[in-house]
C-alpha cells in the first residue's frame, strides 16, 4: 500500500506539471508567432475574474471611434443594436436610435427596382468608410486600416516563459488592449539614428511588425471633448478607446465572467461532496 | 504466501449496508446532496443547447418593414414581407366593407367585428398576415366562397374582414402591429 | 462488453421480458455496475471515464454549433462571430468547443502516458492499446479539421501546410493534394468537405471506443502493480467504487475546463485566428494548436520533405508495434526502477519537442529538434527493447490483494517509505 501510494503521488504530481507545461505551450507558440513585442500591462476595469466594462468609459471610446477612427477603420461586424445591449456601452435606445439615425444606409431595390438612402436603424451595421478593401488601399498608400471588430483578439505581444504559465493564474487576458494603448501612445519623433525612416510612414516602436507604421498618430491632447469631465489627454483617449474596442471583439465578456464564478463555485462544492462521497464509500474499503 | 482472510470487497459492502444510525443518516445526506447536484448541473447544462435554438438576437431585432401605401388603389391588394412572412395589404371596396361589416356574429367560428380588424378612418385597408390559421400556407385572394381568400391546401374559407367562414382553419387571418406613419407611409412591426 | 460471469438479475416482469429480447440492462449492469475493477487503480486511471464523456462534451457541443456555422468561404468566419455574438449562448457553445478539443488533447495525453508508465500496452491487451492509437490518430484528423472550420489566418494556412505534407509522396503526392483540395488551392471545396468529416469523424471515434472499452473489458483493466487480477479480493464492483471516483476526478477536471472557458477562453488559440482567411498574406509564423507541437517539431527535424512527413507519421506508427518492442517480462514501471528514470527522460522529451514545435525553424532549434527527434525514436526502438533484457526489476508482489494489505509479505512490498501517507488517497 505504502509503494503504491508513493508511485501514485509521484505519478500526478508529474502529470500535472507536465500537463501545465504541455498547456503553457501553446500560448508560448501563439505568442511568438505573434512577434517579439513587448508591451506594458495597463489597469483595466475588465480583467480579472470580476471584471466589467465601465460604461462610461465604452462611451467615451464610442465617441473617439466615431469621431475619430471611424474615418478610416471600419467596424462591420457590430450593429447599431450592440450598443444598448446588456454588458455594454448602456446607451438607452432612444439613443441609439438617434445614433443610428444619423446614418445614411443605401438599402433596396424599391418597387421601381431603385435602390435608395434612408436613416440607419437598429438592426443596420456600421457602415463601413470604404466600399471595398482596394479603395480602402488606394487611399491610404496601400495599407489597408484593418476592421475594429475583432482587433482587440486578433493582437497579442510575447509573454514569453515562464510568466504565460503565472497567466494561467492570474488571468491575463489584457494583451490586445495593452497593445493598441502602447501602439496609441506610443510613437515617437525621436527616431534612432540606425532606423531608417521609408516616406509616409510613423516611427512607433510599439507596432506589432516593425517599428515604422503607416498610420499617422491618430490622437492629440484636447481633439475630442468630453462631457464627463475626463482627462482629454492623449492618454485617456487611448485607453477609451482600447476599452471600446475589447468590448467590440468581446461583447459578452462581463456575461461569461459572471457566469463563470457561478460555475465555478458550484463545481468546487460539488468536487467537494463527491470527494466527501467518495471517502464514504471507500471508508471500510483498504485500496 | 496470503495469511488472512482478504476478501475485503464483499465484508466491506456489507458493513456498509449495515451501517445504521446517526451514522447512516449523514451519510444518507451527503448521498442526496451530491446527487442533487448532479441533477442539477445535469439541467443547468441542457439549458443553454435549448435556448440556442430560440431566435437570436439578430432575428429579434429584425427590422421592421416600411410600405408605401399611396400606390394601392381601390380593390387592389399588395403582398410585402414581414419577418419572412407575406402580409396582405388590401385596400378593400366601400361594398366589401358594408359586406363584412353585415355579418352577424353567430356566423363566425372566431367572432369578431370589422371594425375590431381595421383601423376606425382607415378601415378600407386591411392589413394581415397572409398566412392561413390551419396549417400555415399562404391563401390566395379575390377567392373562396365569401369573396375573400381561399386557402387551397385545405380549402378554407375567408370572408373580405380575412374570418375565417368555412373549413379546418380555427381563427381569422391575424393582424400584426402596425401603425400609420403618414397619410402615405404604413410602418409593419 | 463483459469478461466476468453475469449477476445481473431483473427484478420484475418488464425487466424480465426485455432480457429475454435484448439484454441491454444486462450488458450496462454488467459492463459498469457489476464489472470487477482493480481494488488498487489510482487517479491516473479516472482519464479514460474523462475521455468519454468529453467526446460527449464535444459532439452535442459540435451539433449545436453545427446548427448555426455556415461551411462557405465568404460565410465562415462571420457565422462564427454570429455564434459569439447574437445566437444565445453561442459565445458559451463555442468556447466550450474549442477549449474543449484541447482539454480532450490534455486528457488523452495523461492517458496515454499512463499507458506507457504502467505498460498497459503489453500482452494480453496488445490490441485494446492498438486500438487506442486508431483513436488517437482520428482525434487528430477530426482536432485538425475542426481548426480550419472558423476560416481565420491559421485555419487556412494550417490547413494549406497539412494538406501539402501529401505532396511530398513520390509520383502521386500532387494530384493527391489536388484531389484533397478539390482544387489548386484551400478554398470552398475544401472547406465544405473538411466540415462534412469533422461532423463524421467524432462519430466513428465514438465507434472504435466501443471497441476500444469491449476490448477493456475482455482482458480486464491494468492496475498500478501490473500484476493481473488473480481473485475476487483483487477486484471491487465498478459501482460504486469506481463510478463515484470518476466522478470525483471529472469534476475537478471540469474545474480546470470552466476556468479556461470563462476566464481564458482564448489561452489556446492563436490571436492570428481572429483575422478572417486571406490566401494572398501567410502570417510570419505558422503554429498548429499546441497539441500537435511535438509531432510538427519532428516533422520539422528533417531537411528532406518526404523524409520529414514519412519521420511524423513514423513517430505515431512506432506506438502501433510498441507492444512488441517492449521485451520485459515485468509490466508496472513501479517495478522497473531503470524504464521508470528513461520514462520521465521521454516525457520531458516530448515536452522539449513540443517547445521547439512552437519555435521558429531555424539555427539551434532545428539542431536541438534533431537531436530530441532522434531520442524520441530510440527510445522506442532502441531502449525499450534492450532495457527488457538488461533490467534488473524488482519482486513483484503476489497479487494485487497483498501489495494493497501492505503485510502479505515483506519480500512482496515495497523498501519505498510511506510519504505519501498525508495524500488524501489513503484516507479513503
Amino acid at each position: 500500500m505504502r509503494f503504491k501510494d508513493n508511485t501514485m503521488t509521484t505519478f500526478l504530481t508529474k502529470t500535472v506539471a507536465t500537463a501545465t507545461l504541455i498547456v503553457g505551450m501553446a500560448f508560448s507558440g501563439a505568442a511568438i508567432a505573434a512577434s517579439e513585442l513587448h508591451v506594458e500591462e495597463q489597469d483595466w476595469s475588465f480583467a480579472g475574474p470580476f471584471g466589467k466594462f465601465d460604461q462610461a468609459q465604452l462611451q467615451r471610446g464610442f465617441q473617439i471611434y466615431t469621431e475619430n477612427c471611424s474615418a478610416c477603420h471600419s467596424l462591420n461586424l457590430l450593429s447599431f443594436r450592440n450598443l444598448m445591449q446588456e454588458g455594454g456601452p448602456g446607451f438607452s435606445e432612444a439613443e441609439v436610435r438617434a445614433i443610428a439615425a444619423e446614418v445614411s444606409v443605401l438599402d433596396g431595390p424599391d418597387s421601381d427596382g431603385e435602390m435608395f438612402d434612408r436613416p440607419g436603424r437598429l438592426a443596420d451595421r456600421f457602415p463601413s468608410p470604404w466600399a471595398n478593401e482596394e479603395q480602402g488601399r488606394a487611399s491610404n498608400n496601400g495599407a489597408y486600416p484593418p476592421d475594429f471588430s475583432l482587433l482587440a483578439k486578433a493582437r497579442a505581444a510575447t509573454r514569453g516563459f515562464p510568466t504565460f504559465v503565472f497567466d494561467i493564474f492570474t488571468q491575463y487576458q489584457e494583451s490586445g488592449p495593452d497593445y493598441i494603448y502602447g501602439l496609441l501612445t506610443g510613437y515617437s519623433a525621436d527616431v534612432p539614428a540606425d532606423v531608417e525612416m521609408l516616406p509616409g510612414l510613423n516611427y512607433n516602436p510599439h507596432y506589432i511588425s516593425g517599428v515604422q507604421i503607416a498610420m499617422a498618430p491618430p490622437l492629440s491632447a484636447d481633439q475630442h471633448e468630453y462631457s464627463d469631465g475626463s482627462p482629454q489627454t492623449v492618454d485617456q483617449y487611448a485607453r477609451d478607446v482600447a476599452a471600446f474596442m475589447m468590448w467590440a471583439a468581446e461583447p459578452h465578456l462581463v456575461e461569461r465572467k459572471a457566469m463563470g464564478f457561478r460555475v465555478l463555485i458550484f463545481l468546487l462544492i460539488f468536487a467537494g461532496l463527491l470527494y466527501l462521497t467518495k471517502r464514504k464509500v471507500f471508508a471500510s474499503v483498504k485500496h | 504466501m496470503l495469511q488472512k482472510d482478504t476478501a475485503l470487497s464483499d465484508t466491506a459492502l456489507e458493513n456498509d449496508t449495515s451501517a445504521s444510525g446517526e451514522d447512516g443518516t449523514r451519510r444518507d445526506f451527503l448521498y442526496v446532496t451530491t446527487a442533487a447536484f448532479g441533477v442539477v448541473a445535469a439541467g443547468a447544462a441542457v439549458w443553454p443547447l435549448v435556448d440556442q435554438m430560440n431566435p437570436d438576437a439578430s432575428a429579434l431585432a429584425m427590422a421592421s418593414t416600411e410600405v408605401d401605401i399611396s400606390a394601392i388603389e381601390s380593390g387592389q391588394s399588395v403582398t410585402v414581407k414581414w419577418r419572412g412572412k407575406p402580409v396582405f395589404i388590401r385596400n378593400r371596396t366601400d361594398a366589401e366593407v358594408e359586406a363584412a361589416k353585415a355579418v352577424p356574429m353567430d356566423e363566425l367560428k372566431d367572432p369578431q367585428t370589422d371594425v375590431e380588424r381595421a383601423v376606425e378612418g382607415r378601415e378600407n385597408l386591411l392589413i394581415m398576415v397572409g398566412i392561413c390559421t390551419h396549417l400555415g400556407c399562404v391563401p390566395l385572394g379575390d377567392a373562396g366562397d365569401f369573396g375573400g381568400w381561399f386557402c387551397p391546401c385545405h380549402g378554407s374559407h375567408y370572408d373580405t374582414a380575412g374570418r375565417i367562414r368555412r373549413g379546418p382553419a380555427p381563427l381569422n387571418l391575424v393582424i400584426p402591429p402596425y401603425e400609420f406613419m403618414s397619410e402615405t407611409s404604413l410602418r409593419i412591426g | 462488453m463483459s469478461g466476468h460471469s453475469s449477476s445481473y438479475d431483473p427484478q420484475n416482469g418488464v425487466m424480465k421480458w426485455l432480457d429475454a429480447r435484448l439484454p441491454l440492462p444486462r450488458l450496462v449492469h454488467d459492463s459498469f455496475v457489476s464489472y470487477p475493477v482493480p481494488r488498487n487503480l489510482n487517479y491516473a486511471y479516472t482519464f479514460g471515464g474523462m475521455l468519454s464523456i468529453m467526446l460527449v462534451v464535444q459532439i452535442i457541443t459540435g451539433v449545436v454549433l453545427a446548427m448555426h456555422y455556415v461551411a462557405s468561404a465568404d460565410a465562415a468566419f462571420n457565422s462564427v462571430e454570429h455564434i459569439m455574438r447574437d445566437v444565445n449562448y453561442g459565445w458559451l457553445l463555442r468556447y466550450v468547443h474549442t477549449n474543449g478539443a484541447s482539454m480532450f488533447f490534455i486528457a488523452v495525453y495523461v492517458h496515454i502516458f499512463r499507458g506507457l508508465y504502467y505498460g498497459s500496452y503489453k500482452e494480453p491487451r496488445e490490441v485494446l492499446w492498438i486500438l487506442g492509437v486508431v483513436i488517437f490518430l482520428l482525434m487528430m484528423a477530426t482536432a485538425f479539421m475542426g481548426y480550419v472550420l472558423p476560416w481565420g489566418q491559421m485555419s487556412f494556412w494550417g490547413a494549406t501546410v497539412i494538406t501539402n505534407l501529401f505532396s511530398a509522396i513520390p509520383l502521386v503526392g500532387e494530384s493527391i493534394v489536388t484531389w484533397l483540395w478539390g482544387g489548386f488551392s484551400v478554398d470552398q471545396p475544401t472547406l465544405n468537405r473538411f466540415f462534412s468529416l469533422h461532423y463524421l469523424l467524432p462519430f466513428m471515434i465514438a465507434g472504435v471506443v466501443i471497441l476500444h472499452v469491449w476490448a477493456l473489458h475482455v482482458t480486464g483493466q491494468t492496475n498500478p502493480t501490473g500484476v493481473e487480477v488473480k481473485q475476487k479480493s483483487d477486484t471491487l464492483p465498478f459501482t460504486p467504487y469506481a463510478t463515484i471516483k470518476d466522478a470525483f476526478a471529472l469534476v475537478v477536471f471540469f474545474v480546470v475546463y470552466a476556468w479556461f472557458v470563462f476566464y481564458l477562453p482564448n489561452f489556446m488559440g492563436h490571436p492570428d485566428n481572429y483575422i478572417p482567411a486571406n490566401p494572398l498574406v501567410t502570417p510570419a509564423h505558422i503554429v498548429p494548436e499546441w497539441y500537435f507541437l511535438p509531432f510538427y517539431a519532428i516533422l520539422r527535424a528533417v531537411p528532406d520533405k518526404l523524409g520529414g512527413v514519412l519521420l511524423m507519421f513514423g513517430s505515431i506508427a512506432v506506438l502501433f508495434v510498441l507492444p512488441w518492442l517492449d521485451t520485459s517480462k515485468v509490466r508496472s514501471a513501479s517495478y522497473r526502477p531503470t524504464y521508470r528514470a528513461f520514462f520521465w527522460v521521454f516525457v520531458v522529451v516530448a515536452i522539449v519537442l513540443g517547445w521547439l514545435g512552437s519555435k521558429p525553424a531555424e539555427g539551434g532549434y532545428v539542431i536541438a529538434s534533431r537531436i530530441f527527434t532522434a531520442y524520441y525514436f530510440a527510445h522506442f526502438l532502441i531502449l525499450l527493447p534492450l532495457l527488457g533484457i538488461f533490467e534488473k526489476t524488482k519482486p513483484l508482489p503476489g497479487s494485487i490483494t497483498e501489495s494493497v494489505l501492505g503485510d502479505g509479505g515483506s519480500k512482496g512490498g515495497s523498501a519505498m517509505p510511506s510519504g505519501a501517507a498525508a495524500s488524501p488517497e489513503t484516507k479513503g
